[in-house]
């Protein structure tokens, strides 16, 4: 019988962006800290350690997923993507520049997980899948623009405290816009510039009042 | 977190065997809940069969020309699928008004269906809670209840089902298909969960050792035209406080055929059976679905702090009962 | 690196200039280490056990099963935990919220309060043992209840963060009675919680006969002071450094966690980490306390205000006290010839709360902002109108002038921006679908003070430029900031010019509170690359260690000019209501703000919309739930507790005007907290336009929506 105490314990090879680790690790180690305690991957944040905030976002055979909730040993098999693995070498991803230029962030502590959901945003957008703010999910009705009100929805699994949603979201309309593979998300980052534009954007001040565009001028 | 053991069972029969031979194993799907429910002490598994990689990740077409959904089919793969967003789109909608892009790509079919409530209480092993500790008590009755049940609770448990998904699957007569080491078995889901009565504990008609197969959906002519709300203190990824799925045929003003279900209201996603007897063959129109929600609605037994429940959920029934009628008639 | 978007090569024109965070590609990519993420050899983690009684005594902690855990190395509780001292005063003037100072006494003065700390070699196994162990207590009967009511019997005033506990001139019942329209009204704000993203955290160890903290806070002076007092250590043997915090909104002060680390390192002789979990942070980390307020105005037929009565009852701990000024900004805002503010506290069995972003005026301008509101409906005058025929000559309190007051200038740009002309005041007209949609609008002020820095400016033999201070950015781009502000000192382009930050050995300087940083940080770093560049302009050459120059502003703030000095702003926003879902969406939102010198805009809208955000959230999700009969929380955490996240938060925008102070040397005001105050109060003015129904208790939630209904 197997009620004999199991092993809990178990050797495990980790494909991490693109490299193989094997580590022994307890059972009940998370992804997350797996990665930040014993593979000196520290980009991958801890918010919540629940499912709660979306800051520990990594991506799992390229689907974003909460890395506190992804036991270690479960992963074994998977091909896993933190921030680390985001960029080409010293080529930032789109999706990063558009944050740094933007500022979508100010403390930074969600931003890995902002950034690799915003990565996987634009992929899910790509495959056409709905969200909970899409009119008609029907397949006939096509894939939705990828609007700022689309965006919001989609980006909402990813808290941030300090409040930097207008910019995020300004920086995830830039960066699909950059994406090659559809017209319609470039007319989205076109509604995000006009709605930028309802309440006049220019500052009241000219030199002070540079506006998201020209900051990233 | 209690230490425990770890297997990745290939096959069905390997799964069952797993589970079988150690008393103190549950099987692990996405791992949502269950890991959550881990780190805060709720669940103490000595042992953890993971399932995620059986060949139960398929959509395929019933014989009865129904859906047959695998257990291990993810919440978003499910969504995104074509005959789904085709045929019952009221169950896409459901799924994409729950958690988040990150956990409904982790979550699956089966592990949602057997999540466990989100009461407050329960969540916390420093507090009583008969669902936790039958026999504790219940802090929610006289404490902080503004989220809880009011219909099919008892003086026992008020917690609610945070389900969407199943929301939608119970007004669409979804069945649950299961393994055992006896042989497979199926339920309908609204026979799945368990009255509450004396025994909130036991949540689900499972037999022991069971593991859910997957889900099959009937053929339903009617979800073509159907919708899911979802009201919530937040606009996006949080629960539920009360929420419908429907689906509606009209016929020359008059209702042929209707769907109802509530979320957030029960212990399990609520098939609202009374309001749909009450509409079917009466004219479409807003008083007739207040009259229907009513109807359903006269068995809620309110607590202090949740009465306005009642009053979301009927005036949630007028206004997508309301929105399906104007859409067919468009 | 720097990295300028523009004016790099440009000199002296810096400040005000967009420019990307200076540490931006290391928080895009996940290589900033934020103070749990530094690895060091030997390091152990410790895992608070809290105590599940909400008042009482700790009879016994059966550590010695714990022991026998795997892993576990130590099992600190009051029985043999290093001894501190806390008969001290702090940095900020205030002694140290006994909280933090752990395990001394047998104690229990609430639910959550901090029983022991295991420590084990991995972070699984602490946190195992930690829920193992088992704690028995001698409870005692706890009362958690904050009453409904600006009065309690057990009230007591006491001076707090804005100013004196109790403020009056004028016979109040006679201005009341002799105006043409009066105004009484009760509202209420429940506890809050800053819910920073990066839970706190510290790792401490002994290296030689220092003392090494790694930590993530607002201050690391603040942090080694108290720790050097509490620990009897010279303060030259305290190091705390603090180089990315993940935002801290008042919370990242001492805690709790940095004393435990402590604690155990000196026990163990090895490294100990010591995170809080989220859960345990609701506990541990303050919080701003619910409050009760009452508003009485009167005023005249015109509207201008006769009686202002604003008193606020706010909640503190049984060893602590800390007091949520609600009524301060009435201090500031609005006079009248009877002019009455108080602020009242009430001891319950509940952890201390603390400063949290716009403490005091966050709630207390939800109160006034919203009563100034229902006077104008009574009155019968647009709401702008209405605050602009109000606006005092003199601080209504102190009499003394105001440095700049710009207050009617954000409403004239705000008004024009947002469309507020077309608007009509009757409520409950508008509709789309399933919508009623309303606008609404509320003033705002926040404190510019500043306080003593230092900073060490250093030309390097390179041509490069090095600034020390001992600042912390928490997420403010105040690093940012000070690099333009020390650009334009030293007339050099921002890229030549590398600040250092958050490291208690900069030596003394404003910690990142009561939006003072900045303007603090800034005025001694303009100090020392001043006289560098002075410096440097009669030398030939810079020798291979540098030319070092030292500021200190203790004198200069000291002879600043007793005056009102704030900044001020107006809040606009436009919110959608499904009365019969009680569903609330804010639709679009404004602030105009007048703040001095804006040094980097593109960081500083992220400042003003940020503070603006928590206003949405505060007005519509944020309430901690506390259990009656356990005395604990329910629901403590990011599910049960909900912030704003994207899809509540439509286009905010901010923008500010000129304003200029030219008896100011330094110009610049804070904008961390502003954005925040009023924020509140325009969401909930604008549901009452668009329903016709007042909602006075925050958060305005859908089943409060549903239970109020409409105005027939």
């Amino acid at each position: 019988m197997a009620t004999a105490s199991p092993s809990t314990y178990s050797a495990v090879t980790l494909n991490i962006n693109g490299e193989k680790h094997t580590l022994t690790v307890d059972h009940r180690t998370t992804l997350l800290d797996a990665l930040r305690e014993r593979l000196d991957l520290t980009g991958t944040k801890k918010g919540c350690d629940q499912g709660q905030c979306g800051a520990c976002t990594v991506l799992l055979d390229k689907r974003r997923a909460v890395a506190c909730l992804q036991l270690a040993v479960a992963a074994e098999g998977r091909e896993i993507t933190t921030i680390e693995g985001v960029a080409e070498g010293d080529r930032l991803h789109p999706v990063q520049q558009a944050f740094l230029d933007l500022d979508g962030y100010q403390c930074g502590y969600c931003t890995p997980g902002q950034i690799c959901s915003a990565v996987a945003v634009i992929e899910e957008h790509a495959a056409g899948w709905p969200s909970a703010v899409t009119d008609d999910v029907r397949p006939e009705a096509g894939p939705p623009p990828l609007t700022p009100e689309e965006i919001r929805e989609r980006m909402s699994g990813n808290l941030c405290r300090c409040g930097a949603y207008v910019s995020i979201v300004q920086a995830v309309a830039r960066a699909a816009e950059n994406d090659a593979r559809t017209g319609r998300t470039a007319e989205a980052a076109q509604d995000a510039h006009d709605a930028q534009g309802t309440q006049g954007a220019q500052g009241a001040q000219g030199a002070q009042g540079a506006n998201h565009e020209g900051a990233a001028a | 977190m209690r230490e425990f053991g770890y297997e990745r069972a290939l096959d069905v029969p390997g799964a069952l065997a797993l589970l079988d031979a150690d008393p103190d194993a549950r099987f692990l799907g996405g791992g949502t809940n269950l890991v959550d429910l881990m780190k805060t002490g709720v669940e103490r598994p000595g042992r953890l069969v993971d399932v995620r990689d059986l060949p139960l990740d398929g959509i395929g077409t019933a014989e009865d020309g129904g859906l047959r959904i695998g257990a291990t089919v993810t919440n978003s793969d499910l969504a995104a699928h074509p005959e789904v967003r085709r045929r019952y789109p009221a169950l896409t909608q459901a799924v994409l008004a729950g958690a988040s892009g990150q956990l409904r790509n982790m979550a699956t079919v089966g592990g949602n269906l057997l999540q466990r409530t989100r009461c407050g209480y329960f969540a916390d092993v420093t507090k009583p809670c008969n669902k936790r500790v039958p026999g504790s008590g219940c802090p929610a009755i006289e404490g902080e209840h503004h989220n809880h049940a009011v219909l099919g609770a008892s003086g026992h448990c008020v917690a609610t089902h945070p389900s969407d998904l199943g929301v939608a699957l119970t007004a669409f007569d979804a069945v649950v298909t299961y393994e055992t080491p006896g042989g497979p078995g199926e339920l309908p889901l609204t026979e799945f969960y368990l009255p509450v009565g004396d025994t909130p504990h036991l949540e689900t008609a499972l037999p022991p050792g069971a593991l859910i197969t997957g889900v099959t959906l009937p053929p339903a002519p009617v979800a073509a035209a159907s919708r899911y709300r979802k009201v919530r203190e937040r606009a996006s990824y949080a629960f539920a406080i009360g929420s419908i799925a429907a689906a509606l045929d009209v016929r020359d003003g008059v209702v042929h055929e209707v769907r109802l279900a509530f979320g957030a209201v029960a212990s399990r996603p609520w098939r609202a059976r009374a309001a749909e007897a009450a509409l079917t063959g009466a004219p479409a129109g807003a008083a007739a679905f207040a009259a229907a929600a009513d109807a359903e609605l006269a068995a809620a037994r309110p607590l202090p702090h949740n009465g306005y429940k009642v009053t979301l959920m009927r005036n949630l029934v007028v206004a997508v009962l309301s929105e399906l009628t104007e859409e067919a008639t468009r | 690196m720097t990295t300028a978007t523009t004016g790099t090569r440009t000199t002296g024109h810096a400040v005000g200039t967009a420019h990307t965070r200076v540490e931006g590609r290391d928080k895009v990519t996940g290589a900033a280490r934020y103070a749990g993420e530094i690895p060091f050899t030997e390091l152990a983690f410790g895992w608070f056990a809290l105590s599940t009684a909400a008042r009482g005594r700790v009879r016994s902690v059966e550590s010695d099963a714990v022991l026998e855990m795997p892993g576990v190395l130590a099992v600190l509780h009051h029985g043999n935990a290093p001894r501190v001292d806390i008969d001290y005063v702090g940095m900020l003037g205030m002694p140290p919220d006994p909280t933090a100072a752990v395990f001394q006494h047998d104690r229990v003065p609430h639910a959550g309060w901090p029983v022991a700390l295991v420590v084990a070699a991995t972070s699984e196994q602490a946190r195992e043992a930690a829920e193992a162990l088992v704690v028995h207590y001698e409870e005692e009967p706890h009362d958690v209840t904050f009453a409904a009511g600006s009065e309690h019997p057990d009230a007591y005033s006491i001076p707090g963060p804005g100013g004196p506990g109790v403020t009056g001139k004028g016979d109040l019942e006679a201005e009341l009675a002799a105006s043409a329209v009066v105004l009484d009204a009760e509202y209420s704000t429940p506890e809050e919680h800053h819910n920073p993203m990066e839970p706190h955290a510290a790792t401490a160890r002994w290296d030689g006969g220092r003392l090494e903290v790694v930590d993530s806070n607002q201050g690391t002076l603040w942090v080694a002071d108290e720790l050097a007092k509490m620990f009897s250590l010279d303060p030259a043997a305290v190091r705390v450094r603090s180089e990315h915090v993940g935002g801290g909104f008042g919370s990242k002060g001492l805690r709790a966690h940095q004393v435990a680390a402590v604690m155990a390192a000196t026990v163990l002789s090895r490294p100990v980490r010591v995170v809080m979990t989220r859960r345990q942070m609701f506990s541990l980390a303050g919080y701003r306390s619910p409050t009760n307020q009452r508003v009485r105005l009167g005023a005249d037929a015109e509207g201008r205000l006769r009686a202002l009565e604003h008193s606020s009852l706010s909640v503190t701990s049984t060893v602590h006290e800390f007091i949520e000024s609600g009524a301060g900004p009435a201090r500031v805002m609005y006079d009248a010839p009877a002019h009455h503010t108080a602020n009242r506290v009430v001891r319950l069995d509940v952890p201390t709360p603390t400063f949290m972003r716009a403490p005091g005026e966050a709630p207390g301008s939800f109160a006034l902002e919203s009563a100034l509101d229902e006077l104008a409906e009574k009155c019968g005058i647009d709401p702008i109108e209405l605050r602009v025929r109000n606006e005092p000559a003199l601080g209504p309190v102190s009499g003394l002038p105001f440095s700049s007051r710009n207050l009617p200038a954000c409403f004239r740009e705000g008004a024009r921006r947002f469309g507020w002309a077309d608007r009509d005041p009757r409520p409950g007209l508008r509709r789309d679908g399933r919508w009623l949609l309303g606008t609404g609008t509320a003033a705002a002020s926040f404190f510019a003070g500043a306080m003593p820095s230092t900073a060490a400016a250093t030309a390097e033999s390179d041509g490069t430029f090095t600034v020390r201070i001992n600042a912390a950015d928490i997420g403010t781009g105040a690093r940012t900031a000070l690099t333009l502000v020390a650009a334009d000192a030293l007339q050099v382009p921002t890229d030549r010019v590398r600040v250092r930050i958050g490291d208690s050995d900069l030596g003394p300087a404003m910690i990142a509170g009561g939006s003072m940083g900045t303007r603090s940080w800034a005025w001694a770093v303009t100090a020392a690359a001043e006289e560098l560049r002075e410096r440097l302009a009669l030398s030939d050459a810079v020798p291979p260690e540098g030319i070092t120059v030292r500021s200190d502003t203790t004198a200069a703030v000291g002879a600043l000019t007793q005056k009102e000095r704030h900044s001020f702003g107006a809040q606009f926003a436009e919110v959608a209501v499904d009365v019969a879902t009680g569903e609330v969406r804010v639709r679009r939102m404004l602030g105009v703000f007048a703040a001095g010198k804006i040094v980097n805009p593109l960081t500083a809208r992220g400042q003003f919309t940020g503070g603006m955000i928590w206003g949405i959230s505060m007005a519509l999700h944020e309430e901690a739930v506390r259990d009656r009969n356990t005395g604990a929380h329910y629901g403590a955490d990011l599910a049960g507790y909900h912030v704003a996240t994207h899809a509540d938060v439509p286009l905010v925008e901010a923008d500010w005007v000129d304003d200029p102070d030219p008896d100011d040397p330094v110009g610049i005001k804070g904008i961390g907290e502003i954005g925040i105050v009023g924020a509140a109060a325009a969401v909930a003015n604008a549901v009452w336009h668009a329903t016709g129904v007042r909602h006075r208790s925050l958060p305005i939630r859908p089943d409060r929506v549903l239970e109020a209904g409409v105005r027939a």
